[in-house]
């Protein structure tokens, strides 16, 4: 009982937070609109000198052809192909999002929209479907020609249900996780094929706004590329009459500082994207280029300067921004095109992330092995919860009873766990945990599991390469920097500053593992040809000579006579005498 | 099919195999020795070519040039180390954060079973660190390794100053697939080893580290590099690797092909290739190579860093600069390029690699012998042992010695169990009686745990072997030919199986101990029997291995240097078990040597 409500403890926290951001979104001033576009790009300076730019493109559209069973066939903003597919497979939320790289927390902090390596696709479908898993399968297929990615190969062998960790972001309160599936592909290579597609959805296209920047020249010369499709159905005004549908289309990418920056901590729009900021897309109401300015002056400066700031608790921290509004034509300035400019002055020193998790595989040899998750709480005095969700290949026999959760070198006992064994070849283990990190420390999960041997025409072409486990995800509410700051009393008044804020105190956030690559025993693939060399010579030697000892019949031969008496026999059986024996 | 089918000419093999056993079985023998020497003339060896598809057609293009800043900083390195006498941890550590590297470090410490006296060593502690260069949009799946040993003294500085400069170079490239972890390691092996069992969170050795803090997925191939000198003249490959294990034939292939392409000299075992297989000078020369890489096999060591890597299924070699007296000298930049090009090839592998062969022998780079040529020379040491069994004599008795009532069972198993009981003490006694040894003699650990296992062994061959007359009476004709039944058997799966995983080893043990245990019987001359027997047991067969080694890289010493060697190769041999797992003592110890323990039984059976 006690597992349940701090499970819902957690969902219900989940949506609060989504509900809170979800009010401030609706309040923008453009509802009398049916269809409208926002454009954003956020640019922020890490400290380990690279620099992390993430877009937004948010389309709206009031619209809920879901419960009226209408076909809706006029599309102004929403882009068709992805307006179809959700009524056509009665799709509640689609979260879709392709990652070609590992976000680095611990050099570069949370990122804004976390996402695996690889393809990840996670569906809520509305609880009228009957048959969930052939919609799901059909759904993967049509995403997989929109998007142009091998989303054909989701099938139920790397599907999952998780009970608690993906919980529908936007309207509606479903929690019956009959009708969410959860996939990762975590060998998907993203590249400017899967890029194109994406960009069509956009409104403008590449042609206007923001768009213009993302040049895939560029955009693949990074050390980090992900980019996300994001549907749910949000409110259409304050009062929450009517459903209207949300498009948020991402994009993060983070440029390195040694192979795009050629090692100068000075970075701009221009050589980031090689290209510069001239106009906001036409049909867009907002369009916005955000840089976090927290650290300035200490750590860099930025050029041409604005006096627009923007303040926002961002995943718990206070940071500050310049806000470029490009609606406005002074903006652009007298050149007419808007290249930002951001110079380091001094090193920045390492930020450490509240909570970071890796993981691995150890062990040596070709049977047995055990995979470590381990998660950091650096959080100096404040325990929490995180869920643990591991979707791990049929193909890795996991002993689930070998399953251990260490925390400062004592036993930790999870909470709450949610374990789906596998099935061979039909699908893949399912382990949820909700596990309490105590402050400042580091929790080993361990589990062992031996390596299943494939059906030969089960192996990928490439056997030797090792097969991929995907991602474990972290999810967690993790305490805010900005309650945790209680002293900190340099900008804020003191009545402020006393008992923190609800909706400051804690934050969620999801983190990724690295995903795994696992050599499972491989035959040598001439092994064909030998098992029919060998057996045609077992066959051919052995049975042969056994068979024919069997059927024959063994008499005692006479011995065979001299050559001499022979030839005398000859001449005597002319004679008609009597042979010689 | 006649001959299985057919009772005559059935009757007909079995009589000219029982009549001619002991000319076929000299005709085997030396056929097998043969057979071995011919494995080095060149008509009979393959050429060696590129398996891998991913490494073969696609070159690279090699652009590293800071071998000179490399120089300079092995100077800084060499000052920094002396300064902290020892390892330079905190500047490794800034050197290569200032590269762009996620940095890490281990900490280590090992307490040796006994003193090592060759470096010595005996309480261990240490630092290892670990740069991570990531590949751009690589999820952390693969990994590169290169390692440079930081060792005492003067040497290595410049390996590690070119790890820098071409961690500094690799950094700022864009085409890596796979992340490269640069490893600098202290206290070679054991640093290695420490870093190994680290990062696959094992620990086989009782080795006692910190856990490692970044990991890069899981390693593809390694290299360690070894150069002590501002120019070299050549490059030299080392491949044996614990166990004898060898690492995938590509790996030395695409050494072999970078140093044809840069034009930098090569050696394997030290020794340049010639050209003149014709004549017997070139002959000679390749069956000495091949003879080096034997004896390097069979003892089972790691020859280099990269030799631990091999139980953990990653591919690597240990490249060494040589600074002889020739005038070709060749600089940093190029070494570096070589390097540089090695790695880009890895990094364009798609799969692990496993195209090319992983048993061979080398005879010259350029050349090899794989398993199917080789292991015919053993198969027919081998089937000696098959045919001795076969002997009539033996196969009567066999079948008697089946019936329960028979006390041949008996009078066989307590040979079998006091030989058995003395080689587990040979194993165990050395390392444990140490401490009790050295209080009353006035001897070091070391000499301690190596004079203990000299005298075990020769207190096997006194130990009273006459104990099956305590159950059955007198000796028996009968008895000692199931004893020697039994033998002949346990010595063929023994050696069978020992040379399928490491044919030198099986193949040198074969050499001498099999023309011995085929022949002896209780009814020959039992002084000058004894005498060949002790000449052909394990331990000599060491201490041969010991001279003729010397002989082959040049160095023949004399006798009493020859005993010193062969102590400290005995001890070595029980550290490296201890240590890293080196099977080679345990097997010799708890196995060959009781076994032919009982061939002695046999030889003063009465």
């Amino acid at each position: 009982c006690e597992i349940k409500q701090l499970s819902d403890c957690l969902i219900r926290l989940l949506l609060d937070r989504r509900d809170g951001t979800r009010t401030s979104e609706a309040l923008t001033p453009a509802a009398a609109a049916r269809d409208e576009f926002q454009e954003e790009l956020v640019i922020r300076p890490l400290h380990s000198g690279d620099i992390y730019a993430s877009f937004q493109f948010r389309t709206l559209w009031d619209t809920d052809f879901l419960q009226e069973g209408q076909k809706v066939s006029h599309y102004r903003l929403f882009p068709k192909s992805l307006g179809q597919v959700l009524s056509k497979f009665s799709v509640r939320e689609l979260h879709i999002s392709f990652t070609q790289g590992f976000w680095r927390t611990m050099q570069w902090g949370q990122p804004f929209i976390p996402s695996p390596p690889g393809a990840e696709l996670w569906v809520w479908f509305h609880d009228t479907v009957s048959d969930v898993d052939g919609n799901w399968k059909e759904l993967t297929n049509v995403l997989s020609g929109i998007f142009c990615a091998s989303l054909n190969f989701i099938d139920l062998t790397n599907t999952v249900q998780p009970s608690a960790s993906f919980k529908p972001l936007g309207l509606g309160n479903a929690t019956d996780h009959r009708f969410l599936r959860y996939a990762t592909l975590p060998r998907e290579i993203v590249c400017t094929e899967n890029l194109t597609p994406w960009k069509k959805l956009l409104p403008c296209g590449s042609k206007a706004g923001l768009a213009v920047l993302l040049k895939s020249e560029k955009l693949f010369h990074s050390s980090f590329h992900s980019q996300a499709v994001h549907i749910r159905p949000v409110c259409q005004d304050e009062q929450c009459t009517s459903k209207a549908w949300e498009l948020r289309q991402t994009l993060n990418v983070v440029f390195d500082l040694y192979t795009a920056g050629q090692g100068k901590k000075e970075w701009s729009l221009f050589k980031m994207f090689s290209r510069t900021l001239t106009e906001a897309c036409p049909l867009a109401t907002s369009s916005k280029v955000y840089v976090d300015i927290t650290d300035n002056p200490e750590l860099f400066e930025l050029s041409p300067a604005t006096p627009l700031l923007s303040q926002a608790v961002v995943l718990g921290d206070r940071r500050t921004y310049s806000v470029f509004d490009l609606t406005r034509a002074e903006t652009f300035g007298q050149l007419r095109s808007l290249n930002l400019l951001l110079r380091w002055k001094g090193d920045g020193e390492m930020l450490r992330p509240l909570l970071h998790a890796e993981r691995y595989v150890a062990g040596f040899g070709l049977q047995t092995g055990e995979i470590h998750t381990v998660i950091y709480n650096n959080h100096p005095y404040r325990a929490f919860p995180v869920l643990l969700m591991d979707s791990v290949p049929w193909y890795l026999q996991l002993y689930i009873h070998t399953l251990t959760v260490t925390s400062k070198s004592r036993d930790n006992k999870p909470s709450y766990i949610h374990y789906q064994p596998a099935k061979d070849r039909h699908r893949p283990h399912l382990l949820e945990m909700l596990i309490q990190l105590p402050p400042h420390s580091m929790t080993e999960v361990t589990v062992q599991f031996e390596r299943a041997l494939l059906k030969w025409t089960e192996y990928t072409p490439d056997p030797n390469h090792g097969f991929y486990v995907g991602s474990s995800v972290v999810s967690a509410l993790v305490p805010s920097m900005v309650a945790m700051n209680t002293n900190f009393t340099q900008d804020q008044p003191l009545f402020s500053s006393f008992v923190p804020v609800k909706e400051e105190s804690s934050y969620f956030v999801r983190v990724y593992t690295e995903p795994l690559l696992v050599n499972l025993p491989t035959p040598d693939f001439s092994m064909p040809y030998n098992v029919i060399c060998l057996t045609c010579t077992v066959v051919a030697v052995g049975y042969g000579s056994f068979y024919n000892l069997l059927t024959r019949t063994f008499q005692v031969d006479e011995p065979s006579l001299p050559l001499a008496k022979r030839l005398a026999n000859l001449i005597r059986r002319i004679r008609g005498v009597p042979l010689l024996t | 099919m006649g001959l299985l089918s057919d009772p005559n000419r059935r009757k007909a093999l079995t009589g000219l195999l029982t009549r001619l056993n002991t000319p076929i079985c000299i005709v085997c023998y030396l056929a097998g020795i043969v057979w071995f020497m011919g494995l080095a003339f060149e008509p009979f060896t393959l050429r060696t070519y590129m398996s891998e598809n991913a490494m073969g057609s696609t070159m690279v293009e090699e652009r590293f040039s800071s071998g000179e800043r490399a120089l300079s900083l092995a100077k800084e390195f060499d000052a920094h180390k002396r300064q902290a006498r020892g390892m330079p941890v905190e500047w490794l550590v800034k050197a290569m954060q200032s590269r762009g590297l996620e940095v890490f470090t281990q900490s280590f410490s090992r307490k040796l079973p006994f003193p090592d006296e060759n470096k010595e060593r005996y309480m261990v502690r240490g630092t290892n660190v670990y740069g991570i260069l990531r590949a751009p949009r690589a999820p952390r799946t693969e990994a590169l390794v290169i390692t440079a040993p930081c060792s005492p003294g003067n040497t290595n500085n410049q390996a590690v100053a070119l790890l820098l400069a071409l961690a500094q170079y690799f950094r700022n490239q864009i085409y890596w697939a796979k992340d490269i972890i640069f490893l600098v390691n202290e206290h070679d092996l054991i640093g290695t080893q420490a870093w190994l069992e680290g990062y696959h969170h094992t620990n086989i050795t009782g080795m006692e580290y910190s856990p490692l803090q970044g990991r890069a997925g899981s390693i593809q191939a390694a290299l360690s590099l070894e150069l002590s000198s501002d120019v070299i003249t050549s490059l030299d490959l080392v491949l044996e690797g614990l166990n004898g294990q060898l690492p995938n034939l590509d790996l030395a292939n695409l050494f072999y092909a970078f140093c044809q392409k840069l034009g930098v000299l090569c050696t394997i075992q030290g020794k340049l290739q010639r050209n003149d297989w014709d004549t017997a000078e070139g002959y000679t020369h390749a069956a000495q190579t091949m003879m080096l890489m034997v004896l390097k096999q069979a003892c089972g060591r790691s020859w280099g860093d990269h030799g631990l890597f091999l139980r953990y299924h990653i591919e690597a070699a240990s490249v060494r600069g040589i600074n002889s007296f020739r005038h070709y000298k060749t600089d940093a930049t190029t070494i570096g390029r070589l390097l540089e090009g090695m790695v880009r090839k890895l990094n364009n592998l798609l799969e692990r690699l496993h195209q090319s062969y992983f048993f061979y022998l080398l005879p010259s780079l350029s050349r090899f012998v794989s398993i199917g040529y080789y292991m015919p020379a053993f198969g027919l040491l081998a089937v000696i042992l098959l045919l001795r069994v076969s002997f009539p004599g033996l196969c009567h008795c066999f079948s008697v010695s089946l019936q329960p009532s028979s006390p041949g069972v008996l009078t066989v198993l307590t040979p079998v169990v006091i030989s058995h009981l003395t080689g587990v003490a040979l194993y165990l006694l050395p390392v444990h009686l140490q401490e009790m040894a050295v209080e009353h003699f006035p001897v070091s650990e070391t000499e301690a745990v190596v004079l203990t296992a000299i005298a075990i062994y020769t207190a096997g061959l006194a130990l009273p072997h006459n104990t099956q007359r305590l159950l059955s009476g007198e000796g028996t004709e009968q008895g000692w030919k199931v004893l020697k039944l039994t033998a002949l058997l346990y010595l063929a799966v023994l050696l069978g199986c020992t040379a399928l995983i490491n044919f030198s080893l099986g193949f040198i043990l074969a050499v001498t101990l099999v023309p011995i245990t085929a022949s002896i019987t209780p009814h020959m001359p039992k002084a000058l029997y004894a005498v060949v027997m002790v000449l052909l047991s394990p331990a000599f067969t060491i201490l041969y291995c010991v001279f003729i080694y010397q002989e082959l890289i040049e160095a023949p010493v004399s006798v009493s240097e020859g005993w010193m060697l062969f102590l400290s190769v005995i001890s070595q041999g029980i550290l490296d078990h201890a240590l890293y797992g080196s099977l080679v003592y345990p097997l010799l110890a708890l196995f060959i040597y009781p076994c032919w323990l009982m061939f002695w039984n046999i030889l003063f059976w009465n």
